[in-house]
């Protein structure tokens, strides 16, 4: 059997001092490494969560994104009939030309202004996204100047309570309302009529097409024949994939995130090994007179290895506790696809928690091991004279 | 040297004898340095001997008690302990065979100080496969043995210094070894304490026969022995 636990727990409560100073840098480095994590993993379930893989979002060949992308109205009478497409129960195919334009809003917070994707919707537009709910005011009314705002934006950005005005295209456009796009990419827009805004940015098209298959295997039909159709000069993509792609915004916070963290993480490791280090020093007299009971070097390795680790997984707790409140926190980022802010909430699931962890008991592990060596290999004569 | 260790492994069954040294010596090398601590040294300690080992700071008591525990080994000659010549066993095994057949006495204690009484006498019992509460059948009894059932629960820093060694004494008789080996016991101890920890020691000879080394400067102490030995510049001294 191996030293007991209870020793390793004791001593990080005797050296209470050092053993709280230790656990709270680990913590901070833990709270980075959960912030980017719960950046990351909320970005990519606003773009995981957006779409459905029976609807095909055609772009003009080669256009990534729907703000730089065209569909003739022609177009899209070809498009509407496509075979394969679904039909609503007047039998009325399910296919939405819509257009999208960029505006700029100023922040609540009066911290700038950003990029606001604005969407042309048609009502058929409604049906292909069935998960988004009105949550107050009323939708707008085809042919005004009204818009209906997510609800994200609306607790962002300036101008976008109900009964406000904003600005753009040829006059004023109204507030009537707020929507529920839940965590999708789709709670980061603006939605108007798509005719009013046509006349109103002086555009023939559209910018879009979104057409609804009768299953997934028709989607891909779909696809494929949108993109083949030399007469077109279209693509057509699965909508889940194009916002899948998107998750490529979050790089550069992966990148500086995952940097920051790792420095961070050598320097914890370094405490962790520092506070290690002291605590074979002062118990070196406790090692020898382990090592004559008969405890063997891998016995007393694996216990400060043990105290280690349970180190840094108190400041791994101390990280979670401390990162708590920030769990929902709605941030947004600039989406290098539409060039549009995309807002998205900072996601603390299991798994997150679970990685931050893990990454405190590698932490725990590197820093612990060399002074356990240390503590190991003392010989036990002149740790006994110690 | 491996016909020497058969003849003393003969020796050891014929006589019962529980430690033998042949002409061993301990020189330390500091820097340029040579300090020999032990030289040459024979002696032969029988199975329920209780033996004092005295002699001025630097004659070599302890180095001679380190070897017999097997925490240090003699740069020449031969000691076998239990008919073993223990060096020759890698690291793991030294700690098994020292946990079940050395009990181990330092003259500061050396108790676990986050441990309470009780958990520091079980720390040896913890190598052994005893059940838990066969382990704690083993702890009372040595705490019974030395009078502290009583104080199961404290910490070593709720002791006072003669309990702390009666627990450390306890903890060394845990695993019911065959030999006890104590270093100074009584140094740090008041004469109340020290007769105490004696008296102790001269029981679990007495009572329990077991082996007893113990090194001390103390003639008080010596007394409680059956035989002396004196060690001078690391030279046993003539019977």
């Amino acid at each position: 059997m191996a030293i007991p636990i209870t020793y390793n727990i004791r001593n990080l409560r005797l050296r209470l001092g050092a053993t709280i100073m230790t656990a709270m840098g680990i913590a901070l480095t833990v709270c980075i490494a959960i912030f980017i994590l719960a950046l990351l993993t909320g970005l990519s379930k606003a773009f995981a969560t957006s779409g459905s893989p029976l609807n095909v979002l055609v772009l003009r060949k080669g256009s990534q994104a729907e703000l730089s992308s065209f569909i003739s109205r022609d177009a899209m009478q070809v498009l509407k009939y496509l075979p394969g497409i679904a039909r609503d129960a007047r039998g009325e195919p399910l296919a939405s030309g819509e257009m999208v334009v960029i505006i700029v809003l100023p922040r609540r917070n009066g911290t700038g202004e950003v990029n606001v994707t604005v969407r042309g919707m048609t009502p058929v537009g409604f049906d292909l996204r069935p998960s988004v709910k009105l949550a107050e005011g009323r939708w707008f009314t085809p042919g005004q100047r009204e818009v209906v705002v997510s609800r994200s934006v609306h607790q962002r950005f300036d101008r976008s309570s109900i009964g406000d005005v904003m600005e753009f295209g040829k006059g004023k456009w109204t507030v009537v309302g707020v929507f529920d796009a839940g965590s999708s990419a789709l709670d980061s827009e603006i939605w108007a009529d798509v005719n009013q805004m046509s006349s109103d940015f002086d555009r023939q098209g559209f910018s879009t097409a979104l057409l609804r298959a009768n299953d997934e295997a028709e989607a891909e039909a779909i696809k494929n024949r949108v993109s083949d159709d030399q007469r077109l000069k279209l693509d057509g993509r699965i909508e889940t994939e194009y916002y899948a792609q998107q998750t490529k915004s979050g790089r550069p916070i992966r990148f500086v995130g995952t940097l920051v963290a790792f420095i961070m993480a050598i320097g914890s490791c370094f405490a962790a090994m520092n506070t290690m280090y002291a605590a074979v020093a002062y118990r070196a007299r406790e090692i020898a007179t382990l090592r004559i009971l008969g405890f063997s070097r891998p016995s007393i390795l694996t216990s400060f290895v043990l105290e280690s680790i349970l180190l840094s997984m108190l400041g791994a707790l101390g990280g979670i506790v401390l990162m708590l409140p920030f769990n929902g926190f709605t941030t947004g980022t600039s989406n290098a696809v539409t060039f549009s802010e995309v807002v998205f909430r900072l996601q603390m699931t299991p798994g997150v928690l679970a990685s931050a962890l893990a990454f405190a008991l590698i932490m725990g592990l590197l820093g612990g091991l060399a002074p356990a060596w240390h503590a190991s290999r003392k010989n036990i004569l002149s740790a006994l004279r110690d | 040297m491996s016909s020497m260790t058969e003849d003393l492994k003969k020796v050891a069954t014929g006589t019962r004898s529980i430690v033998q040294a042949r002409s061993i010596s301990k020189v330390f090398r500091r820097d340029s340095f040579e300090v020999t601590a032990l030289d040459k040294v024979n002696l032969d300690i029988a199975e329920g001997e209780f033996l004092a080992l005295m002699g001025p700071s630097g004659s070599g008591k302890t180095s001679l008690l380190n070897m017999i525990a097997a925490i240090d080994q003699p740069t020449s000659g031969e000691l076998l302990v239990l008919g073993e010549n223990v060096f020759r066993f890698g690291d793991k095994e030294i700690a098994r065979w020292r946990n079940e057949h050395i009990g181990y006495v330092f003259q500061t204690f050396n108790l676990i100080p986050v441990l309470t009484a009780f958990e520091n006498v079980e720390l040896p019992l913890l190598l052994t496969r005893l059940t838990r509460s066969e382990r704690r059948d083993h702890v009372m009894t040595a705490l019974k043995l030395v009078g502290l059932e009583d104080r199961v629960d404290h910490l070593p820093k709720q002791l006072s210094g003669g309990q702390e060694q009666r627990v450390a004494i306890a903890r060394a008789i845990a695993t019911d070894p065959t030999i006890i080996l104590a270093d100074e016991p009584t140094g740090d101890l008041d004469s109340h304490s020290a007769t105490e920890v004696l008296e102790i020691l001269k029981r679990l000879n007495h009572d329990h026969h077991k082996t007893i080394v113990m090194v001390t400067h103390d003639p008080h102490a010596a007394a409680y022995a059956h035989s002396t030995r004196d060690l001078e510049k690391g030279m046993l001294l003539p019977v």
